[in-house]
C-alpha cells in the first residue's frame, strides 16, 4: 500500500478540534502525520512512489460514518448488494457503514453475521453490522448478544419493526448494557399504524391515505425512556438507547428531556426528514414514501432545531434501496424507503450549513465523530495520528444536481433525483485506499 | 411498396408523437380526469356545456360521436352505478367497450396495474376508466400508459365524475340557481351540508374540492372519528366558497340548501369503534329532522344507501330526494367525460 499525501486542504477534524490548513499523510492504512502546510516536505522529498492529492479549496475530513443502512444482502440482491451499497457509500463520502439486520434471512445469528462481514462479500468501505435484537426480528425472544458481540456486532436492533413488548425491550436493554452496546430502536407503535402509508395530517386526508400519527412514534420513545430510567434505578446498569430516524417534534422533545435527565439516549435524523415535508408525496410519488414518513413543516423544523442544539447525535441515511418495479405500484402497496448514501452530505451542507449556518465542522461531527462514538468505533471518525486512514475530500462550495441514473446503488428510488446538492465529494479514502474519485 | 409503407409508418409515428406532446399536461394525457382539484372553472363549464349538448342530440347523431373508439373499463372494486353508467354512456356514443375486473382477469394471478394497463393499451384501448381500492392508482395508470384515464373512484381519494354529476343535479334542482351561468359565483350563498363518513368517502372529497370553486360553502358534518379536523385541508385559497366543520347535524341542516348523506363504509372502518344506535340518533336524516330543520333542502346520496342507517327510507323516496336524478345525471355527465377523454365532440380542439 503506497502512501497518500493530501496537500493544501482545509482539514476539519472536530474530534481533535482542528479546523485549518493542514497536510495529511496516510501510511499503512493509518493517519501517519498531520502537519501545517509545508511540514511534510521531508517526507515528500524521500517518497517518490506516494500518491498526492491536491486538496486546495477542499475540505479534508474524517470519512463519514452511517449507522443505519440497508444493504439487502443476503436475500434481496436485486435491490442492492454489499458491494454495490458500499460503492454508493464511497461515492457519498462514507468510509464506514452499519448494516441493518432485516435481510432474508434476518441477521440474527453468529453465522449470519460472520457471513455478512466476510471479505468475500466485497465491501468497498468498512462494514459493521447490527444484528437483530430478537430472533427473526419477531420481537419475542432476544438473540445471543454476548456471542454476537464477540463476532463483531456493534449494536442490536429489529429495525423496520419496533421491539414492541415492554418485557422484551427491557431484556434487550439489560443484555446490551452488560456488554456496552446500544439497542437501536425503530420507534413506531405498529398497533397504531396498520394500513398507514404516510404522515397523518391534511395532506394524507386530501390524498385519501391513512396516516401515521405523531403519537405512534412518541409512544415508543416514551416507553423506552421509561425503561432506561427503571433499569438504571433497579438494575444498577446504564443501558444505551439509540433512537433511529427521529421524525416528530414530540419525540425530539422527549429525547431532549431524557438527555437533560442524564439518561443514556442518543438519536439520529435522516436527511430527508430535515429536508422534505409530506407535501413531497405530491401525486402519490412512491419515492417520497418511507417509514417514518415525511412529516409536516413544524416537525421538519424541529429536526433542524434538534440538530442545531445538540439533541441530535448524528445524521444517518436509512439508505433503503428498492427495485423500480416495487416502487412502480399503488402508493399503499409500494415498499417503504429511499436511497440516501449519495445525497446525505449534499443535503446536510445545503440545508444545515448553507441554509442554517451550521459550521462545516459541526456537520462533520454529526456525520463522522458522533456516529462513530454511538457504536464505539475506535480510531474512526477522526484524523488524529494513529487513527484509521478514513478520509473524505470534498469541495464545500460546489453546487450540483444529483442524477439518480448515475448512482452506484443498484436502486434509484430517491426523491432527490435532479435535486440540488451542496458539496461534491472529490475523493473517499478508506483505511488508506482510495475507494472513490469524483 | 416497402418504401411507401415505411414512409407511412414514419408519418404515423410523427403524428402520434406530436399528438402525445400536445395532449399532455404535467405528465398525464389531456382528457384524463384524476382529480377535480385542478379543474379550472372554465373547464367545469365546458364539461357541463358538452353534457347539455350531447343530451340534446338525436340518438343517431350521438352514436356517431365515438363510433369505433375503444374504451376499457378496468374495475378492481365492485360497482353498480358507476360501472353501468360509464358502460351505457360509452355505448350510446358508439364506442366499443371491454370490461376487465380483478375477479376474472390476470390481476388475480398477480399482474401489476402497470402491466394490466400496458396490455390494454397494446390491445388498442384509447381510454381507461379505472375503479380501484387504492388511493392514487389512476395516477400510476395514467403515468404508465400515457392514455387518458378517468378516475371512477380510487380508494378514499376521489370520485370526480360523481362530484360533477352531483353538481349537475344541484344546478338542475336547486331553485334560484342559474344553471346556464357557470362561474365562481354560481353557488354564492348556497350551503351544501355533507354528513356522515367523510373520512372514508371519496365522494365527500371530490365534492368538497369541486363545489367551493363555484362559490358554495361546504359544511362537513360528522363525529370526529369519521370527520377529523384534517378534512379542512381540502379547502383551497383559490376558491370563492369555503369549507367548514359543524358537528351538530341539526345546526348544519338549518343552514343547508343541499344535504348530501354518506354511507358508513364498514369495509373501511379498520378497527374504528362506532355505536350505530348513537350515530343514528345524531346523524340520520330522518323525516322529522328534515321537516324540523331543512324542509326545503335538496336531499342527495351517492349510493349505495343503507336505508334506516344514515337515511330514512321515507326521506330517500320523498319529494326532497334527488337520488334518482343523480343517477340519471351520472349517465349524462359520463358521456361528456368520455368525449373529453378521447378529444372528440366539443373537446376536439382542446389541448390544455
Amino acid at each position: 500500500m503506497s502512501d497518500i499525501l493530501i496537500l493544501n486542504g482545509r482539514l476539519v477534524d472536530p474530534a481533535s478540534g482542528v479546523d485549518g490548513e493542514r497536510d495529511l499523510l496516510l501510511r499503512d492504512g493509518r493517519v501517519a502525520a498531520v502537519e501545517v502546510p509545508g511540514g511534510l516536505k521531508e517526507v515528500m522529498a524521500k517518497e517518490t512512489g506516494s500518491q498526492i492529492i491536491d486538496a486546495a479549496r477542499m475540505v479534508v475530513a474524517p470519512g463519514l460514518v452511517d449507522v443505519h443502512v440497508h444493504l439487502r444482502e443476503p436475500g434481496q440482491t436485486y435491490k442492492e448488494s454489499i458491494a454495490t451499497g458500499t460503492a454508493a457509500a464511497a461515492a457519498g463520502g462514507f468510509t464506514t457503514v452499519v448494516a441493518m439486520p432485516n435481510t432474508v434471512p434476518v441477521n440474527d445469528s453468529v453465522a449470519g453475521l460472520e457471513w455478512m462481514l466476510n471479505a468475500a462479500r466485497g465491501a468497498v468501505v468498512k462494514l459493521f453490522a447490527m444484528p437483530a435484537a430478537t430472533f427473526g426480528s419477531m420481537g419475542e425472544e432476544i438473540t445471543d448478544f454476548h456471542k454476537l458481540r464477540r463476532a463483531g456486532a456493534v449494536g442490536f436492533t429489529d429495525d423496520g419493526k419496533p421491539v414492541l413488548h415492554d418485557r422484551v425491550m427491557r431484556e434487550a436493554l439489560v443484555a446490551a448494557a452488560s456488554i456496552g452496546a446500544p439497542v437501536s430502536q425503530h420507534a413506531e407503535d405498529t398497533r397504531l399504524t396498520g394500513g398507514c402509508s404516510m404522515n397523518s395530517g391534511p395532506v394524507a386526508f386530501r390524498l385519501g391515505l391513512r396516516g401515521m400519527t405523531v403519537q405512534a412514534e412518541a409512544r415508543i420513545v416514551e416507553r423506552d425512556i421509561r425503561l432506561l430510567r427503571d433499569i438504571e434505578r433497579h438494575d444498577g446498569l446504564r443501558p444505551h438507547l439509540h433512537v433511529q430516524h427521529v421524525s416528530t417534534a414530540k419525540a425530539m422533545s422527549l429525547i431532549r428531556e431524557a438527555k437533560a435527565e442524564g439518561l443514556h439516549v442518543t438519536c439520529e435524523v435522516a436527511p430527508h426528514h430535515f429536508t422534505l415535508t409530506d407535501e413531497a408525496v405530491g401525486d402519490y410519488d412512491t419515492n417520497a414514501k418511507m417509514n417514518p414518513p415525511l412529516r409536516n413543516d413544524a416537525d421538519r423544523l424541529a429536526m433542524i432545531a434538534g440538530l442545531m442544539d445538540g439533541t441530535v447525535d448524528c445524521i444517518a441515511t436509512d439508505h433503503a434501496p428498492h427495485a423500480l418495479f416495487e416502487k412502480e405500484q399503488e402508493f399503499e402497496r409500494a415498499p417503504n424507503g429511499i436511497t440516501g448514501l449519495e445525497t446525505a452530505l449534499g443535503l446536510a451542507l445545503r440545508v444545515l450549513h448553507k441554509g442554517q449556518g451550521m459550521t462545516i465542522s459541526r456537520v462533520m461531527e454529526l456525520m463522522s465523530a458522533q456516529p462513530a462514538g454511538i457504536v464505539s468505533l475506535e480510531e474512526r471518525g477522526t484524523l488524529r495520528v494513529g487513527s484509521f486512514g478514513d478520509v473524505v475530500v470534498f469541495d464545500p462550495a460546489a453546487e450540483w444536481s444529483f442524477d439518480a441514473k448515475r448512482s452506484r446503488s443498484k436502486s434509484k428510488n430517491t426523491p432527490f433525483d435532479g435535486g440540488t446538492m451542496v458539496g461534491k465529494v472529490m475523493a473517499t479514502i478508506c483505511e488508506g485506499r482510495v475507494v472513490y474519485r469524483g | 411498396m416497402g418504401r411507401n409503407r415505411c414512409c407511412w409508418l414514419n408519418w404515423w409515428t410523427e403524428l402520434a408523437l406530436i399528438e402525445r406532446v400536445e395532449r399532455k399536461i404535467s405528465g398525464y394525457a389531456a382528457g384524463s380526469l384524476l382529480t377535480v382539484a385542478d379543474l379550472p372553472v372554465a373547464e367545469i363549464a365546458a364539461i357541463l356545456a358538452e353534457t347539455d349538448r350531447i343530451e340534446r342530440m338525436a340518438a343517431e347523431d350521438r352514436v356517431r360521436m365515438l363510433a369505433g373508439r375503444r374504451i376499457a373499463l378496468l374495475f378492481y372494486e365492485s360497482s353498480t352505478r358507476t360501472r353501468t353508467s360509464f358502460e351505457l354512456a360509452a355505448k350510446s356514443l358508439g364506442a366499443i367497450t371491454t370490461l376487465v375486473s380483478d375477479k376474472s382477469s390476470s390481476i388475480e394471478k398477480g399482474e401489476s396495474l402497470k402491466d394490466t394497463g400496458l396490455t390494454l393499451r397494446a390491445l388498442g384501448a384509447e381510454c381507461i376508466v379505472l375503479r380501484h381500492a387504492n388511493s392514487g392508482a389512476p395516477y400510476l395508470l395514467a403515468k404508465a400508459t400515457g392514455l387518458s384515464v378517468l378516475n371512477a373512484g380510487d380508494g378514499m381519494h376521489e370520485h370526480p365524475s360523481q362530484a360533477l354529476l352531483d353538481l349537475r343535479t344541484i344546478l338542475a334542482r336547486l331553485p334560484g340557481v342559474d344553471g346556464g351561468r357557470i362561474d365562481a359565483t354560481t353557488f354564492a350563498g348556497v350551503t351544501v351540508v355533507i354528513t356522515g363518513d367523510i373520512l372514508h368517502s371519496r365522494v365527500a372529497r371530490s365534492n368538497t374540492l369541486l363545489l367551493p370553486k363555484l362559490g358554495a360553502r361546504v359544511l362537513l358534518c360528522g363525529p370526529p372519528g369519521l370527520l377529523p379536523e384534517d378534512a379542512l385541508g381540502l379547502s383551497s385559497n383559490d376558491d370563492t366558497g369555503n369549507v367548514e366543520i359543524e358537528r351538530d347535524f341539526n345546526k348544519a341542516l338549518k343552514q343547508a340548501q343541499v344535504v348530501m348523506m354518506l354511507r358508513i363504509q364498514r369495509e373501511r372502518l379498520a378497527g374504528l369503534e362506532l355505536d350505530l344506535g348513537d350515530y343514528i340518533s345524531r346523524y340520520q336524516l330522518s323525516e322529522e329532522r328534515l321537516a324540523a330543520y331543512a324542509p326545503k333542502a335538496l336531499v342527495m346520496h351517492p349510493g349505495p344507501m343503507i336505508r334506516g342507517l344514515e337515511i330514512a327510507g321515507e326521506v330517500a323516496d320523498g319529494p326532497n330526494s334527488a337520488v334518482e336524478d343523480q343517477v340519471r345525471h351520472g349517465l349524462a355527465v359520463r358521456k361528456s367525460l368520455l368525449v373529453r377523454a378521447l378529444g372528440a365532440g366539443g373537446f376536439e380542439s382542446v389541448t390544455v
